[in-house]
């Protein structure tokens, strides 16, 4: 049994399919990359797995328990915790407030949330800013933040949406290494990413996708290579 | 510490004055504030707070009024056995309406609310068997002082502002907040936002509820008209919170105390002095004021206490410089 494994995910939008009989899996402690063009359906598989649309189609399974038709906290709960793409902070909290809410997750209790809140700001590197209001960030300070709010759920798989878009170089490599960091305390990733050269050193396997479809899975070098990758990226001669 | 200081003072203040200021006019003017400090502070947990703007909270404060008042006229007890009752029936009101309303979002659940008051309304007037219809219910007042009155209002308005600075300032208070900020990021980190709006519901309705019921037992005349009115109640709760401050515990309490003075003030033609075409202005000055405030102090005069005190204190600075 794998520690998260999707089994022909479909989704339909009317006539459009967003995603197509889709299946693979991560095994525990695993980066796995998903990539593909824009419109090829990779946000629609994030918001698929967190019950904010409900599969036309296929099975979502984590941990050997059946995710469809969950509602999104409740597999917040179960461990899995994602960023937006379009970064959402609270916007009138501040940044401690912010990740505290998502430490509720786990405790009933005022301190022990502040505790957990201080403690993943320092890991995300934002334990200068606690007093910030969600608003007043950087677009990088942003993109730290909502990884913070969805760490401090105690997430054993995290979803990340192109938490490296709109950053510079510098930012992207502290960003690589924030991921790194979390993968080694022990969470499961799956990251969407646009930035090839940040995908390629991180992700233990790629899976590209088109049109809803796996198109390739593998190792960077294998996935990069595959001529159905380079065909939907740059087109046919 | 000062702040504890200066809410100890006030309490004691508020408990004196009475006992000072003997006019049962006085008394009676501060008795409706109190009422209006439970009813806007309740409205801003679930408004302010949570993000969910009520224009029903007639609803709840009619049903209170009404659960006393049927204590008298259908079990034959006394009205205040209706503070006993009104507060887990008006929460049973607002769970059922919540159920039905929470599905919307922003204006259209505002609308929803619009909808219920008014349903409300017209079944009050209109199931006579029930509710007396038009003619309303009439009791007998308990006590012929207002002291008594003045006491227990003053009791359930303290009750009320600390149970809310208590749920805002817990996790509760965080989902709520988190929840008016952006629903679908709050229900990614574990916020049922269904769950969490039902509970600021209740809190919310219970303590209208029982301001209704305060209010039978307090005027000892209630009709449909005057407990479920959109313009006197869901309205005023609405601007109660605006003028002090939406998502301020004390934004609410001081919202209450202007309006009221306010509004008794243009009533009375400013006590007497005036002459009396000015009692028909209120509704005129309320609107000035909530114009005011929306331009000049859009997070209402709490919310916005810094931009007041930045306001006088330039001047104190430019006086001392001509000076020097």
């Amino acid at each position: 049994m794998a520690f998260f494994s999707v089994q022909g995910l479909t989704k339909r939008f009317g006539g459009l399919v967003a995603v197509n009989n889709l299946s693979f899996s991560v095994d525990e402690g695993e980066i796995l990359g998903l990539i593909g063009p824009n419109g090829s359906g990779k946000t629609t598989v994030f918001n698929l797995i967190m019950g904010v649309y409900h599969p036309s189609s296929g099975t979502i399974e984590f941990k050997g328990r059946i995710l469809n038709g969950l509602p999104t906290w409740k597999i917040c709960k179960l461990g899995i915790g994602r960023t937006f793409q379009i970064t959402r902070p609270l916007r009138r909290m501040t940044v401690l407030e912010n990740v505290m809410t998502g430490a509720f997750a786990r405790t009933d209790s005022f301190e022990v949330a502040k505790e957990k809140a201080k403690e993943v700001l320092d890991f995300c590197g934002l334990g200068h800013k606690t007093h910030f209001l969600g608003k007043e960030l950087t677009v990088a300070d942003r993109k730290r933040l909502e990884i913070a709010k969805a760490l401090a759920t105690n997430p054993s798989l995290l979803l990340l949406d192109e938490v490296m878009a709109g950053l510079t170089p510098q930012e992207q490599m502290e960003g690589v290494e924030l991921v790194k960091k979390i993968r080694n305390s022990g969470v499961t990733v799956i990251i969407v990413e646009h930035i090839m050269h940040v995908i390629m050193g991180l992700c233990d396997r790629i899976l590209c996708i088109n049109y809803g479809q796996a198109i390739a899975c593998g190792s960077a070098e294998e996935v990069a290579s595959h001529p159905q990758v380079i065909e939907a990226y740059l087109g046919k001669d | 510490m000062d702040k504890k200081k200066a809410l100890f003072a006030l309490i004691v203040i508020l408990a004196l004055l009475p006992l000072v200021w003997t006019s049962d006019y006085y008394r009676h003017i501060f008795i409706l504030t109190f009422i209006w400090v439970i009813i806007g502070s309740a409205w801003n947990l679930l408004s302010g707070y949570a993000g969910q703007v009520s224009f029903g909270h007639a609803i709840f404060f009619g049903t209170g009024a009404y659960t006393a008042g049927l204590c008298v006229t259908k079990l034959h007890i006394s009205a205040w056995w209706g503070m006993l009752f009104a507060g887990p029936v008006t929460m049973l009101v607002g769970f059922i309406i919540g159920w039905i309303c929470f599905r919307l979002r922003g204006p259209y659940f505002a609308l929803a609310t619009i909808a219920f008051g008014e349903i409300f309304l017209q079944v009050a007037k209109v199931w006579k068997s029930l509710t007396g219809g038009m003619l309303g219910i009439l009791i007998i007042q308990s006590f012929r002082s207002k002291l008594p009155y003045y006491y227990i209002g003053l009791a359930l308005a303290l009750l009320c502002i600390a149970v809310v600075y208590k749920v805002v300032n817990s996790k509760w208070g965080y989902y709520f907040v988190a929840i008016r900020e952006d629903q679908d990021a709050a229900e990614a980190i574990g916020v049922s936002s269904f769950r969490y709006k039902t509970i600021a519901l209740l809190i919310s309705s219970f303590f209208t509820g029982l301001a209704g019921a305060f209010y039978m037992n307090y005027m000892a005349f209630i009709d449909p008209q005057v407990v479920f009115s959109l313009h006197h109640i869901s309205i005023m709760a609405i601007l109660v919170s605006i003028i002090g401050g939406v998502g301020t515990i004390w934004g609410p309490p001081l919202g209450a105390f202007i309006m009221v003075w306010l509004q008794e003030t243009f009533r009375s033609s400013l006590f007497g002095l005036a002459p009396r075409w000015i009692s028909e202005a209120h509704v005129l000055a309320f609107g000035i004021l909530v114009i005011l405030v929306i331009r000049y102090l859009p997070n209402g005069i709490v919310g916005d206490w810094h931009k007041i005190v930045a306001v006088f204190s330039r001047k104190t600075t430019l006086l001392s410089q001509e000076k020097s």
